[in-house]
């Protein structure tokens, strides 16, 4: 029947077409206005000049690297940390004891609270005169605000990176406990009954099964510290500044002729990701293969 | 506990009190790590209702709630009563309008999100087919790529959209409107409805609604009486997730709002750069109420596994 033909078209048609339209539509035509194709000023030729531009000319060079540095660095340090935390506290949460429901509430808490509420937080919390600051004043560690470490807004990221940590630890930690569930504590036990102590358990047994699950949690992490735009535009400086802070800094500039910089900035945030989850990909099919 | 102590209790005590201590190192471990995680809730609390909060107090003298007045979502101070509340509330602030606005727009995205995602889902979840690998991976790459890569894209290309409209006649206004805000807000969404409910379909046993049509019910109401009880839970999950997804979108409402859509996200943006920190706990709190909620009622229907939990990482 030609009906049945279509239905599977049919079912799909509406998503894929929002996607391809809205989504890679865009980005091909980001990518055609990175290459200078701007109609409306008289610009049709397709050129590198913007790539060029912003990465070598006098101008933005130093700004750029200095940025494509910082975000490599708070994305790497923001994946990190929170992974590594997040196993350490989804392994405490793992046994049953009074108020286990609570804790774990609380640990999931930040996982719904957007990451732009987060980022605030952090002003609240570690700037010169937020909470911790209060705390070590209370504690006669410190006697004036500007005694406190510059935490948030400084020029090494430090206070993005905790916000980012603060927001994947939650998100890590449901993955990492879902996998635990899953897993029961079957192999360790044997692992023990062999004679592993605590931490040969943890390294030869445990973390070997969590890692493909983790792997795939810290692919969507990382790409998603990179490409953030609120996150650093509330807790970073001016310079060095994230690649997406510089790529919008850019678009919105008055001179039209900035657009292609700023288009050209958010091609390259896009195929640094794409080119890190392929590789990614790359590395997992192979272990899977050998496996 | 000294060594000499040790050394007079017995073999059995002295595990048992060892593991005591072990314990209290796990409580004191544990109640850490919930109060550290939970600062930033802590400092929205303290600074929403604090009122001359002098350095290095932690916990300020006096409380107010001048920051929720200054919002006009309370009455001036000294003239609280249920008369002056509604007054306050029917003038709409800018706060309730934001509020009304995010609600209305995650409300629509959601509806759209799931008519349109539901038969992408059940053709994902339930058929093989030619392609499938290609369709797959054009829904899930935009959970990948940052969303300022497509965003400046879009930006452009609603306004180009809108002037060729209006050249044929059509004023459909995308651009700064609430009804292209709403629409860019399904590449985000889109997404996680699709993941969370082709999971669903591909557990989902088609052949209970052949026998509802041999029975003789017509579509609509196999759909009412026999799809929709058995997908109810995973639907659930998928509507939490689009709402919450839209409701923290930032960037997007920006960019194709053009600062004439005011969502609760665009309002609390700005006033971060005000320095008042009452103003902004407090709206803070307000942003974030929903999500708590929404966390408390699927926290059950939570697993590591669906596709929906990535949905928080884009949150």
């Amino acid at each position: 029947m030609s009906w049945e033909r279509w239905r599977i078209p049919l079912m799909l048609g509406p998503t894929v077409l929002i996607i391809l339209v809205l989504f890679f539509g865009s980005l091909g035509f980001g990518f055609l206005q990175s290459l200078g194709f701007q109609p409306q000023l008289g610009n049709t030729e397709l050129n590198f000049d913007a790539y060029i531009s912003v990465m070598f000319s006098e101008e933005h060079s130093s700004r750029f690297w200095a940025g494509l540095l910082l975000t490599f660095w708070v994305a790497f340090a923001s994946t990190f940390i929170s992974a590594a935390l997040a196993i350490a506290i989804a392994l405490l949460l793992r046994r049953t004891f009074f108020g286990k429901r609570l804790a774990v509430f609380l640990f999931q808490l930040n996982l719904p609270i957007p990451h732009l509420v987060i980022a605030i937080g952090m002003i609240l919390v570690f700037s010169q005169s937020g909470l911790l600051s209060r705390v070590a004043g209370e504690l006669g560690l410190i006697s004036s605000p500007r005694e406190f470490p510059v935490l948030v807004r400084d020029s090494s990221g430090i206070g993005i990176i905790l916000a980012y940590v603060w927001k994947e630890i939650a998100f890590f930690g449901i993955i990492v406990m879902a996998i635990l569930q899953s897993l029961g504590e079957d192999y360790e036990a044997a692992a023990q009954s062999l004679g592993a102590n605590r931490w040969q358990r943890f390294r030869y047994v445990t973390l070997p099964l969590i890692m493909p699950g983790l792997m795939s949690a810290s692919i969507i992490v990382f790409a998603f510290t990179f490409g953030t735009y609120e996150v650093p535009r509330i807790l970073g400086v001016r310079h060095p500044e994230m690649l997406p802070v510089m790529a919008l800094d850019f678009f919105l500039n008055p001179d039209l002729n900035a657009r292609a910089e700023g288009m050209a900035l958010s091609i390259i945030i896009a195929v640094i990701v794409l080119i890190l989850v392929l590789i990614y990909m790359y590395i997992s099919a192979r272990t899977i293969r050998r496996g | 506990m000294t060594d000499v102590t040790v050394k007079e209790l017995a073999p059995a005590d002295r595990s048992a009190g060892k593991r005591a201590t072990g314990k209290i190192v796990f409580y004191a471990t544990v109640i850490f790590m919930c109060v550290v995680l939970v600062l930033p809730v802590i400092a929205f609390f303290i600074n929403a209702f604090a009122f001359r909060w002098f350095y290095p107090q932690l916990i300020p003298d006096e409380w107010s709630l001048q920051a929720w007045q200054r919002l006009g979502l309370l009455p001036p101070p000294g003239q609280f009563s249920i008369e002056n509340l509604f007054a306050q509330w029917a003038s709409v602030p800018d706060v309730v309008r934001a509020l009304g606005l995010s609600l209305w727009i995650g409300f629509l995205v959601t509806g759209v999100s799931i008519v349109i995602g539901m038969p992408a889902a059940r053709a994902l979840g339930m058929y093989s087919f030619r392609g499938k690998r290609l369709i797959e991976f054009i829904i899930i790459t935009p959970t990948i790529v940052p969303p300022i890569a497509f965003s400046l894209g879009l930006n452009i290309n609603f306004i180009r959209w809108d002037l060729a409209l209006e050249a044929a006649g059509i004023n459909l206004g995308l651009s700064g409107s609430v009804l292209g805000v709403s629409i860019v807000h399904l590449v985000p969404v889109m997404p996680y409805v699709v993941l969370t409910l082709s999971g669903v379909f591909a557990n989902y046993n088609a052949d209970f609604e052949a026998q509802a049509r041999t029975l003789g019910a017509g579509p609509f109401r196999t759909f009412w009486h026999v799809t929709f009880p058995a997908i109810l839970p995973g639907l659930f999950v998928a509507c939490l997730f689009a709402f919450l997804v839209s409701w923290s979108q930032y960037l997007l409402t920006f960019l194709i709002g053009q600062g004439r859509v005011i969502t609760l996200p665009i309002l609390l943006f700005s006033a971060a750069g005000s320095g008042n920190n009452a103003v902004i706990a407090a709206l803070s709190l307000i942003f974030i109420a929903p999500a708590v909620l929404i966390l408390l009622v699927s926290s059950r229907y939570l697993s590591g596994e669906s596709g929906a939990v990535g949905g928080f990482g884009r949150v």
